[in-house]
């Protein structure tokens, strides 16, 4: 009765509100359940959501030059992009002694390097003679270097002395800004991301429908077979999940590389001469190959548990109704399996599209994923910020695929097992 | 009834044998001839066989040895597909994907019929199941009662001449169930189709079937009408199958024709129907149905009586079940009918059974 | 390469859980051939002398896990050896410690160390220990008749087929591609500077791409040489020498085009073991340690004084003499790497590099 809530609460025999008597009955059994969530909870913010919160801070942070160029970035708060003054050159030179002593002069030129390459020493040298430069510091400083009249530079450190910024995400996709702040493509000869984000996706795709080829049969086999045979299937197909990541794919390498066993066999069997080798490894194919059976266990095991569930008599009823076992399968057993392949296919892509030591190992140079140019550039190159916003292009990727998924299939249709 | 002779046989299994292990038969030399139109049902307990045979009749499994014919045709070596039988399966395999009109429409879709014919033989089949208003919904949005009309719907639109049934009432509770062994039979009737049906519930059997075929260990036991199965089984483990029966070991003494004298523990003698071909001094088990036993307590005369002890009375309204010691047997059951004036019983008392001697079946010792 | 990664990694772990006991520190190198020579020279005859221990990690480049140990104040490190660029930018960058020269132990003879080291081997935070260098190498059994002798002989599919290994990397690779398409040595970086100076090296990389296979750690390449995955491969001069002369392997080193550089010890800021760890530094920049490398791996020690205490091989005949990258008869056509270069174009060009890997 909606009228006798809005009228007067009900009351418990005792006169107190019903609501509260009942939240009260329920907290003892509310704090009980948080307090066994909360270790998980903890774990999961500490070892998950602040790291990634890092990444994503990190990857508009623009701190190396912004926090140890105290004077240049006063100048261009209050001058905006005007040309600079005897001020600026005094600050320019002030901040150089400065970044000299603290040893911060390399983060800085690091950081001007990466938008105009050739700076970096250009910023170490002239900052260890800054120490003895002397008014007028315009001409000191040309005098040091005549590069330091450049726009393009002033441009640079002024984007530079903001706190965030958007270059490294720009980087990531190829693009730049010209000297008067608008977004252009960089060099032909220097754009990578973009071809490899694209072909990351490609392979994961062709990766993912390779496993689904390849799983569907076992998966039907495991779920069809007698008890005995299908356990025994199951732990061919789980035996790689127990071996090293590492051991299998070194293993591929001696099975495929040019002089290894398959080309040694065909090689012997005369199917193709000596130096008809072909090559399998350090490329797309060996990338693709150690991946697909790499992830299989991931594709199998979805639809497994959902072929599992699916009693035979639904293809014997559309059989005795006349159909023939191609129509069978597509019709009935094909659509009843959505749901595990949609789960098999949506977890080996999004294992494959954050894939990295097989590729690294066995892609060679066409067979390279982009989670191997953020390594490149955590261990490498160190710009780190350029490897965070990289991850974090592919981290919102994976977010929009899960959304469209979710739009097109619905997440409460995947089954995982 | 329809005719079963041999040149109108619809469905025949001609010394048809089944092994799936290549060490044991599940299915032992079956001869079986099912006329056009008939109702038959393949009753027996698990393992007898009877689903096997259902399976080999679809398609699904191939005879070890011996040959089925359909019509005449032998269709050992024709796909499922193309052997035209409907089928209605124990959980009624109602594909889960599709709306009940799609789930109808699959088989016409398959033989290629046109939209419209479709529709309309959709339609009817709904109407026949009085399902009408459901046609756009998921299986699993119908009750099970709804479910299983679905399934049968399903088996009939194509409009199969025979159709096969897989226990396919055994998921229903026993209400739903008995109201739905009506429309099943009826449509049966009204469409005079051929119906193969498995259960493993005899009174599901005998309600509806013009003919049971009861299996056991692999072999038909008896293949008669359901009358005769119950009335005159043709031996103990039909006679213990179907219905309650009683059961007293002996051996037999005398024979005369039909009838018979059997020696039954405690030395005496009793009258009964010669059924196996044993002769005298063999031995047999009487078979007598509870509510052929008759009683009397005191001076009414009881043919060929002899004693019995009540040991137990059980209330039923209708009837009243009495247990009772009757030479040696301690599990001797008696109805007795609720009617007014019926005799007092009460428990601990010796009272005098006995029997119609057509009543009282002579049949093939029970080992067990 | 990456399951020595691995290893170092987990030795760092134990290392962790050791560290506790005095007198013990970790020293990062390259692995292989080379890190046995720093522990036969360097590392064994100090922890006699001192009675420390030394803890020995490899690294596909030592320089690596400096930044992030630093940033994250987790330094398990206390000696690294690393190339000249890197030194030099580690250091600017603030993540070293900085070494006074003058700490270090003279020559035998007097002579100050500051005076005793080869120009350029000290810098604000580093003391290098070897001149070693980027040369090109083949395999005489499939060259028998005859073998390839210059730099542009590396570049020529058609008188040398076969795959060629290669860093997978812009530095080096740039400079050997110009010297191979007839650019003087001393010109090379100044080329390099201009667009189209990178252009004409990246043009010559493109005539044979289709033929390398990149390698990453440099015990790798002596690997597909025997392997035969390749025919010849750009490698660590010592590497090649101590499978061609330690282990017998038909290897030739082709010194004209090689490219020279230091390597250098460094200490990242806040090791934990600093005092022990610049014990150990100055210790094994020493002019006797310096010249018993050369025993083990044939690099060139970075100490003047050294170089008359070079002996031979410790196969007991081999003169290690000839097989210096400072020999006089190697130096023909030789490249000083320009480390101020490199810390400036490093980014772009890798960049560039990466991209045309790429591009197929």
């Amino acid at each position: 009765m909606p009228e006798a809530r809005t009228a007067a609460p009900l009351r418990t025999a005792d006169g107190v509100p019903l609501k509260t008597a009942l939240a009260r009955a329920q907290r003892r059994a509310k704090w009980r359940a948080a307090g066994l969530v909360l270790p998980l909870l903890l774990f999961i913010l500490a070892s998950f959501v602040i790291p990634i919160g890092q990444m994503l801070f990190r990857s508009v942070s623009n701190d190396e030059f912004s926090s140890h160029m105290p004077h240049m970035v006063a100048w261009f708060a209050e001058n905006g992009d005007a040309e600079p003054d005897d001020a600026a050159w005094e600050a320019l030179v002030l901040d150089l002694r400065q970044a000299r002593e603290d040893r911060t002069i390399g983060l800085i030129g690091t950081r001007v390097n990466y938008e105009l390459s050739g700076t970096r020493s250009l910023f170490t040298s002239t900052a260890r003679k800054a120490e003895d430069m002397e008014p007028p510091y315009r001409e000191a400083l040309l005098d040091a270097d005549e590069d330091w009249a450049d726009p393009e530079l002033w441009g640079v450190m002024r984007r530079a002395s903001s706190p965030y910024t958007d270059a490294f995400y720009l980087a990531a996709v190829d693009r730049t800004r010209d000297a008067t702040g608008s977004v252009e493509m960089v060099d032909e000869n220097r754009q990578v991301y973009v071809a490899i984000f694209w072909r990351t996706l490609v392979l994961s795709v062709t990766i993912a429908l390779l496993c689904l080829l390849l799983g569907y049969p076992i998966a039907h086999l495991l779920a069809t077979l007698p008890m005995r045979y299908s356990n025994l299937l199951m732990i061919l197909v789980l035996l790689p999940f127990w071996t090293s990541l590492l051991v299998r794919t070194t293993s591929w390498m001696v099975l495929l590389q040019s002089q290894g066993v398959v080309n040694d066999v065909l090689v012997w069997i005369g199917i193709i001469g000596e130096d008809g080798r072909i090559q399998m490894m350090y490329n797309q194919a060996g990338t693709v190959i150690a991946m697909t059976h790499i992830l299989l266990p991931f594709m199998i095991l979805p639809l497994y548990s959902v072929m599992r569930t699916i009693p035979p008599s639904y293809a014997r009823a559309a059989r005795s109704l006349g159909a023939t076992s191609w129509t069978t399968f597509r019709r009935i057993y094909l659509p009843q399996t959505v749901p595990g392949m949609g789960a098999g296919i949506l977890l080996v892509f999004i294992l494959a599209v954050g894939y990295y030591i097989t590729p690294a190992l066995v892609g060679g140079t066409t067979g390279t994923l982009i989670s191997n140019l953020i390594a490149f550039h955590m261990q490498e190159s160190h710009n780190w910020s350029l490897a965070a916003a990289l991850a974090g292009i592919l981290l919102a990727a994976v977010l929009l695929l899960y959304w469209l998924y979710d739009r097109l299939v619905g997440i409460d249709n995947m089954k995982l097992g | 009834m329809a005719n079963t002779s041999a040149q109108d046989a619809f469905v025949e299994f001609d010394h048809v044998q089944k092994s799936y292990d290549g060490e044991t038969l599940v299915v032992k030399d079956l001869q079986l001839r099912i006329g056009k139109g008939e109702f038959l049902t393949m009753l027996g307990p698990s393992g007898s066989g009877k689903t096997t045979c259902l399976m080999m009749l679809a398609g699904f499994e191939t005879a070890t040895n011996g040959e089925i014919y359909l019509n005449r045709k032998p269709i050992n070596n024709v796909a499922p597909h193309k052997r035209g039988i409907g089928m209605v399966f124990q959980n009624y395999a109602l594909f889960p994907h599709m709306t009940v009109a799609e789930n109808l429409a699959f088989p016409l879709q398959v033989r290629g019929l046109s939209k419209a014919d479709q529709q309309a033989k959709v339609q009817r089949a709904l109407d026949m199941v009085e399902l009408s208003a459901m046609g756009g919904r998921r299986p699993a949005q119908l009750s099970g009662g709804q479910q299983q009309r679905v399934a049968v719907a399903r088996a009939l639109v194509f409009e199969p001449d025979l159709v096969l049934m897989d226990e396919p009432l055994g998921a229903l509770d026993k209400q739903l169930r008995e109201q739905m062994q009506y429309e099943i039979k009826h449509i049966h009737e009204s469409l005079g189709v051929t119906v193969v049906y498995v259960t493993h519930d005899q009174s599901e059997a005998l309600t509806m079937s013009d003919r049971i075929a009861v299996f056991n260990d692999g072999r038909i036991q008896q293949l008669s009408t359901p009358e005769a199965l119950y009335e005159r089984p043709e031996n103990s483990f039909v006679a213990q199958f179907i219905g309650e029966n009683n059961r007293i070991d002996g051996k037999i003494r005398e024979i005369h024709g039909n009838a018979c004298a059997v020696e039954i523990p405690g030395g005496l003698t009793v009258q009964a129907t010669h059924v196996q071909g044993a002769g005298a001094g063999a031995p047999t088990t009487l078979s007598i149905r509870p509510e052929r036993v008759l009683m009397s307590a005191g001076d009414q005369p009881v043919p060929g009586a002899i004693d019995g002890r009540i040991e137990e009375l059980i209330y039923h309204g209708d009837h009243i079940r009495v247990r009772m010691s009757v030479a040696g047997n301690p599990n001797f059951v008696v109805k007795v009918t609720n009617r007014q004036g019926h005799q007092p019983l009460a428990e601990g008392s010796t009272v005098k059974v006995g029997w119609d001697p057509a009543d009282c079946r002579a049949l093939d010792p029970m080992s067990a | 390469m990456f399951l020595k990664k691995l290893l170092a990694t987990s030795a760092l772990v134990a290392l962790g859980a050791a560290g506790a006991q005095a007198g013990e520190i970790t020293v990062m190198s390259w692995g292989g051939a080379y890190t046995k020579s720093q522990v036969e020279a360097y590392q064994k005859p100090w922890m006699e002398a001192t009675g420390n221990k030394v803890v020995s990690v490899d690294a596909d480049n030592p320089a690596t896990p400096i930044k992030p140990q630093v940033e994250a104040g987790n330094v398990t490190i206390d000696i690294a050896d690393v190339e000249y660029s890197d030194a030099v930018r580690l250091c600017d960058e603030g993540l070293l410690e900085e070494i006074d020269a003058s700490a270090l132990p003279p020559a035998p003879d007097g002579t100050p160390a500051e005076e005793d080291f080869i120009d350029g081997a000290l810098t604000d935070c580093a003391v290098a220990n070897i001149v070693w260098s980027t040369i090109y190498a083949y395999d005489t059994t499939k060259f028998p008749d005859s073998p390839p002798t210059t730099m542009a002989d590396f570049f020529d599919l058609e008188k040398f087929p076969g795959k060629r290994g290669m860093r997978k990397a812009a530095k080096a690779n740039l400079e050997m591609a110009l010297m191979a398409d007839g650019v003087p040595a001393e010109e090379v970086y100044d080329l390099l500077e201009t667009d189209e100076g990178v252009d004409r090296a990246f043009a010559k990389l493109d005539t044979i791409k289709d033929s390398v296979v990149w390698w990453e750690a440099g015990a790798q390449p002596p690997q597909l040489l025997a392997d035969g995955e390749v025919v010849m491969t750009t490698a660590y001069n010592g590497r090649i020498f101590n499978a061609a002369v330690g282990e017998d392997k038909p290897f030739q080193i082709v010194w004209d085009g090689q490219i020279m550089d230091f390597d250098l010890f460094v200490i990242p800021k806040g090791a934990p073991n600093k005092e022990l760890a610049m014990d150990f530094l100055k210790f094994s920049t020493g002019t006797k340690p310096l010249a018993d490398q050369a025993s083990w791996i044939s690099y060139g020690p970075a100490r003047k004084s050294s170089g008359a205490l070079v002996g031979t091989f410790m196969d007991g005949k081999t003169e290690m003499a000839p097989h210096m990258p400072t020999a006089e008869a190697n130096m023909g056509n030789a490249l000083v790497n320009d480390f101020e270069f490199w810390a400036d174009r490093d980014t772009e060009l890798s960049e560039r590099f990466n991209a045309w890997l790429a591009s197929s």
